[in-house]
């Protein structure tokens, strides 16, 4: 095609390269203007965090994320990630292999469904949760009388923690798993494989990175989660404080350095998610061009 | 050779069936996963949703019409679809040129830049909020200096739409940038060496194959804005009537025990979610056909 079109143009071929990309001045402008929005809206929020959490020095940094408080927040938001975000792998897969490998009617509406707790406001992930274990919930005098407690508790902020990264991973499988089709799977089971050896063998090395990438995604929405874990938390210091609402509780005290400090914890796990996925993607698009470039050689 | 003998059994077995709810296939696992996928989906989300709208019926209808437009409530939609729309339109003209310089021009550091448009989705929203409060505060580094024009920015609406716009920036990046980077250029080829100039070829050519992407994640954006909270309690200063979002007002409701109160709002907002969701399929499925996908 492009031997086409240079042969056309001959000595015009340089003019019609031209006419598919802008002037130069228009050029640099537009990506002026893009890194200056990028600067103002993204760098200069991530580069203060740092920068207030040292104002007053590295004592009061490391003293910060030192206390007792804060290391039991860190501890719970740590706790709530690890419960959270296995749960949602299994429904991920699950949800993904139903989906992806098998024709049945309601499809489309499933997918649309599993989307929802994206679309549905953070604080009413926390009311829908304190509407039934609350004390004044439906199944509040029940959990009372046999002393369990979920709201203002750990599991309280487990159920929130999942509820807001309940699509990630299912998200990322369905369009994966589509994309790849049965062939390989039905190639497994009918050479005699059993269903878990053609998931472990086949299903599980052909999704991986995709998995990761949602893992990785799940895994820094379930730490940084604030307005549903709010709800519910009761946020009693040193017991059901996650890290984002110690960094409210110090922020309201005006210990601004130190909830800059705790904050600047979460933005070095936003850095490291950035790096991973970007690490993730290029993973991906390599493998996928050494498959496209096999094909081809076959 | 041997896997199309394999296969021709199979196809048998796969003819689509009308009276069927699930077609066929040797492969396993299809009840346990779904089973399981329902069940978890069920309990840990639907039933809960459903909750909130039984809860809210709780009260008498009049009291319910009450809660969801007395002047509070209207003020706190007001200031919550007002700075959204606001914000995802600025995030859709912006958006549109960052996703054109990513896939367009090259320049250094390109990588890092595409790999930082994604900030917002992984930085905790409060950390957002605690930051952007610091940048835009009358004594912070961008708010001293309208602070001398006698413009405040943080503790106003247009705070809030500073943190909603940061939230909801990567929405229109991510689903223009693949668009335009599938973009086959012979046309646009075709359309200068036929004379057109080069915002002809833009506005003729390029735009109208972008429009359901860009307005997919305009409506992503939106739907984002709508329900955040964690970003906007710092900057907003909270103020009844005047700074109060209404996801806020449904936390002060749930501090004051008023659950009916607040699944009613929640309800309203829950709504607006499906609406919007709802959109969202329609504008995907319509850019799927435009782009032959």
């Amino acid at each position: 095609m492009a031997g086409i079109i240079s042969n056309l143009h001959g000595s015009n071929a340089k003019r019609v390269q031209g006419a598919t990309t802008e002037a130069r001045w228009i050029r640099y402008s537009l990506i002026i203007i893009a890194l200056i929005f990028l600067a103002l809206f993204l760098i200069m929020p991530l580069v203060v965090v740092f920068v207030e959490a040292f104002s007053k020095g590295a004592g009061v940094y490391f003293a910060a994320i030192t206390e007792p408080a804060a290391a039991h927040a860190i501890k719970l938001t740590l706790t709530a990630a690890a419960i959270a975000v296995p749960l949602n792998v299994i429904f991920g897969l699950a949800a993904s292999w139903a989906i992806a490998k098998f024709q049945f009617r309601g499809k489309q509406l499933a997918i649309t469904l599993i989307d929802l707790p994206f679309a549905v406001s953070p604080v009413i992930a926390g009311l829908i949760y304190m509407l039934l274990f609350g004390a004044q919930g439906l199944f509040g005098h029940w959990l009372m009388d046999h002393d369990v407690r979920i709201m203002f508790a750990v599991p309280g902020i487990v159920l929130a923690t999942v509820f807001i990264t309940f699509p990630f991973i299912a998200r990322e499988l369905i369009p994966l798993m589509q994309e790849q089709g049965k062939e390989q799977e039905e190639a497994a089971i009918t050479l005699g494989a059993s269903g878990w050896k053609m998931f472990f063998r086949v299903t599980l090395p052909s999704i991986k990175w995709g998995l990761l990438y949602g893992i990785i995604l799940c895994n820094a929405r379930a730490m940084g989660e604030f307005g549903a874990v709010s709800v519910v938390s009761g946020k009693i210091r040193g017991q059901t404080n996650t890290m984002p609402l110690h960094i409210e509780i110090l922020y309201n005290e005006y210990q601004f350095a130190a909830a800059f400090a705790v904050a600047s914890l979460l933005a070095l796990l936003a850095l490291v998610t950035l790096v991973l996925k970007s690490a993730l993607e290029w993973q991906a698009a390599r493998d996928h061009e050494l498959a496209v470039r096999t094909a081809q050689a076959q | 050779m041997s896997v199309s003998t394999l296969s021709e059994p199979l196809a048998s077995h796969a003819v689509p069936n009308k009276k069927r709810w699930v077609q066929k296939s040797v492969l396993p696992g299809f009840g346990l996963s779904l089973g399981f996928a329902t069940l978890y989906a069920s309990l840990l989300v639907f039933i809960p949703l459903a909750m909130l709208v039984i809860k809210s019926f709780e009260l008498p209808l009049d009291q319910l019409w009450d809660v969801v437009t007395n002047r509070r409530a209207l003020a706190s939609y007001r200031l919550t679809f007002g700075t959204s729309l606001i914000a995802a339109t600025i995030n859709l003209f912006f958006g549109l040129i960052v996703a054109w310089v990513l896939v367009r021009y090259s320049f250094p550091g390109k990588r890092i830049v595409d790999a930082v448009v994604d900030l917002p989705f992984a930085l905790p929203t409060a950390v957002a909020g605690i930051a952007l409060t610091a940048i835009y505060a009358p004594n912070g580094w961008v708010g001293q200096w309208f602070a001398l024009l006698d413009i405040k920015i943080a503790y106003t609406w247009i705070g809030v739409t500073i943190a909603l716009t940061f939230i909801g920036l990567p929405f229109v990046v991510r689903t223009v940038q693949p668009v335009l980077a599938d973009l086959e250029t012979e046309v646009e080829e075709a359309a200068a060496s036929l004379g057109a100039n080069r915002w002809q070829t833009f506005s003729h050519i390029i735009f109208p194959a972008l429009l359901p992407s860009l307005l997919t994640g305009f409506a992503l954006s939106f739907a984002r804005a709508i329900g955040e909270y964690g970003s906007v309690v710092f900057i907003s200063g909270n103020m009844p009537y005047k700074t109060e979002i209404t996801p806020l007002l449904i936390m002060t409701k749930l501090e004051q025990f008023d659950y009916a109160g607040a699944a009613a709002l929640g309800t309203v907002m829950l709504l607006f979610s499906f609406i919007l969701l709802l959109l969202i399929n329609l504008l995907q499925h319509w850019s799927h056909k435009r782009t032959g996908g």
